[in-house]
């Protein structure tokens, strides 16, 4: 793999999703060394906003050298961002982060990928990359169920939806569909709010059964040399010799074991 | 063309350092810059034992620069030693180590671990905003100052350089206090403390409540500071604050200080401390000018 940079690329095309929520392809070699759940910073053009972007990769297409990003409109950076159209440049810092260990996930295993809100998008890489039976359980505000179609086509039949309103499938939160479905997982990816990555940790404790969760935190450097992104961890880390790890290298993706959210 | 400097007898090939706090170890950052091509690593604060730090959110932007509250986390001098300090060797720079503390003893405890190793310079943090203990305690008060410094300077093999706070009436009287106390050199400035308020949500967006301002909004506060500090004392200076750029950094040369660090913009641009190292040779070249001593401190001339 190669080593992390900088590079200016091109936008090779976006479009609205969902109401906030844009999908943008980027033309980048770093396409290459990208995994499902680590991610990339993107820089604004406003130089007053200096810090870069983290943004989760939904899709890396190898071949074709393109990213694919989607994101939620939450300031001022992503908001310039939902701007870029096809030919655009853009800044971008990659890859980022480890991400999520999909062979963890032996072929005899059942894997539920749980999603909820704006953390949906980066589990469609890992859907791709696990070579086991896949559920995949994703929760959303409402009806806009944004990427539903493309996890349809990763794994038929087995994607599960949750919705705050109930207006599509579960009324309620992914744990709440788990259940309804019954749906029993040998092992648990997860990315979405703090409070589903703490029921994700919870059920897993219960059952006995592995779960890598990818956090979320305000980061600055984003490379691990500033310190400002760190979570909790159970015993100390072997870097920090402190009880606190980096999300942004040590991370993203914690076993639900190691880190205290 | 002469690019090196000379601060306490120790030389630097160019003028281009780290800030400390904005570059580790130099091991991340060494992914993306030759770590050969810079005067000094100026390292993270380094405590007597390791330091876990403040509650995120630790890190905010703010319009053209970023509020931080680190609060200093650190894995406490031994591992230091060990694994920072064993991967700088590597590498034909200078190594100053940023040294923190809570009371006294803690700082000299780490001077004196630091005292046989290759360590070519220390820096002593008394102007970190973000911690309860120790730190900027110590530079806010002239008095203070001085005694912490005396002291330092008794225990330390490897020459000290006082950094300062901003947040202080007069800084020129910090940078006598440091001089009169035996300093040999001093850097300036560390961060700015300021404050954020999500309107939305009604609360502190850091943790800490404040937290250190650094980036381009501080340059032109910096600049005035290195400015009022080089014709307050004859130590030399190493100026920060802000720098994005060569003509930035020019800009501090030509203020009075010897050196220069790039600190936040690191987080901005990866690269930024080699396109500083190298935009200067430039600027000087383009200029005719044959040793970069004839900018330092010209405005003061």
């Amino acid at each position: 793999m190669a080593g992390k940079r900088k590079e200016r690329a091109r936008v090779a095309s976006q479009r609205l999703l969902a109401p906030g929520i844009y999908d943008m392809r980027i033309a980048t070699d770093l396409a290459k060394d990208a995994g499902c759940g680590q991610f990339v910073a993107l820089y604004p053009k406003d130089k007053s906003t200096l810090l870069p972007r983290p943004i989760s990769i939904c899709e890396a297409d190898r071949q074709a050298g393109e990213l694919r990003l989607v994101y939620r409109v939450a300031g001022k950076g992503t908001a310039e961002f939902s701007h870029l159209q096809a030919g655009d440049s853009v800044d971008l810092l990659g890859v980022l982060g480890n991400g999520f260990p999909a062979g963890r996930a032996q072929r005899s295993m059942t894997a539920a990928l749980l999603g909820g809100g704006i953390g949906v998008p980066p589990l469609l890489e890992l859907a791709k990359e696990l070579d086991c039976d896949r559920r995949i359980v994703v929760g959303y505000r409402d009806s806009q169920c944004f990427l539903r179609e493309d996890f349809e086509a990763q794994a038929p039949g087995h994607v599960y939806i949750a919705t705050e309103d109930g207006s599509v499938g579960t009324k309620g939160n992914v744990m709440d569909a788990l259940r309804e479905n019954g749906i029993a997982p040998d092992i648990l990816f997860a990315c979405g709010p703090l409070p589903m990555l703490r029921a994700v940790k919870q059920y897993a404790i219960e059952q006995g059964i592995l779960a890598y969760l990818s956090l979320e935190e305000r980061m600055a450097c984003g490379v691990g040399a500033c310190l400002g992104c760190v979570c909790q961890t159970a015993g100390v880390d072997p870097h920090s010799h402190v009880h606190n790890a980096r999300v942004c290298t040590d991370g993203p993706v914690f076993e639900a074991r190691e880190v205290e959210i | 063309m002469k690019t090196s400097v000379t601060i306490a007898g120790v030389e630097f090939k160019n003028p281009v350092m780290t800030a400390s706090g904005t570059f580790g170890s130099g091991m991340e950052y060494g992914e993306f810059v030759d770590l050969n091509r810079l005067g000094a690593v100026v390292t993270k604060g380094v405590a007597n034992v390791p330091w876990a730090g403040n509650p995120t959110p630790r890190v905010a932007e703010v319009y053209g620069g970023m509020l931080n509250a680190i609060g200093l986390q650190n894995p406490g001098v031994d591992v230091f030693i060990q694994r920072d300090l064993g991967f700088l060797e590597q590498f034909d720079t200078r190594v100053i180590v940023n040294v923190c503390g809570r009371t006294v003893e803690d700082y000299l405890e780490v001077v004196e671990r630091l005292a046989d190793t290759r360590v070519d310079m220390l820096e002593i943090n008394v102007s970190c905003p973000n911690v309860k203990e120790g730190a900027i305690a110590f530079g806010q008060k002239a008095d203070a100052l001085y005694g912490i410094t005396s002291r330092i300077k008794k225990a330390a093999r490897q020459p000290v350089i006082m950094k300062l706070s901003p947040n202080v009436t007069d800084i020129t009287e910090m940078a006598r206090a440091a001089e009169a106390a035996g300093a040999d050199a001093i850097s300036l400035i560390n961060t700015l403390t300021g404050m954020k308020i999500d309107i939305e949500r009604r609360k502190f967006v850091l943790a800490n409540k404040t937290g250190g301002l650094s980036g381009p909004a501080i340059k032109p506060v910096a600049v005035r500071m290195v400015w009022q500090c080089a014709n307050a004392v004859k130590i030399p200076i190493i100026g920060m604050g802000g720098i994005a750029s060569a003509e930035d950094a020019i800009e501090f040369l030509m203020a009075g200080a010897t050196a220069v660090a790039v600190g936040a913009m690191n987080f901005v641009n990866p690269y930024a401390t080699m396109e500083v190292a190298q935009g200067i040779e430039n600027f000087l070249a383009g200029h005719g000018i044959e040793d970069i001593h004839e900018i330092i401190g010209c405005v003061n001339r």
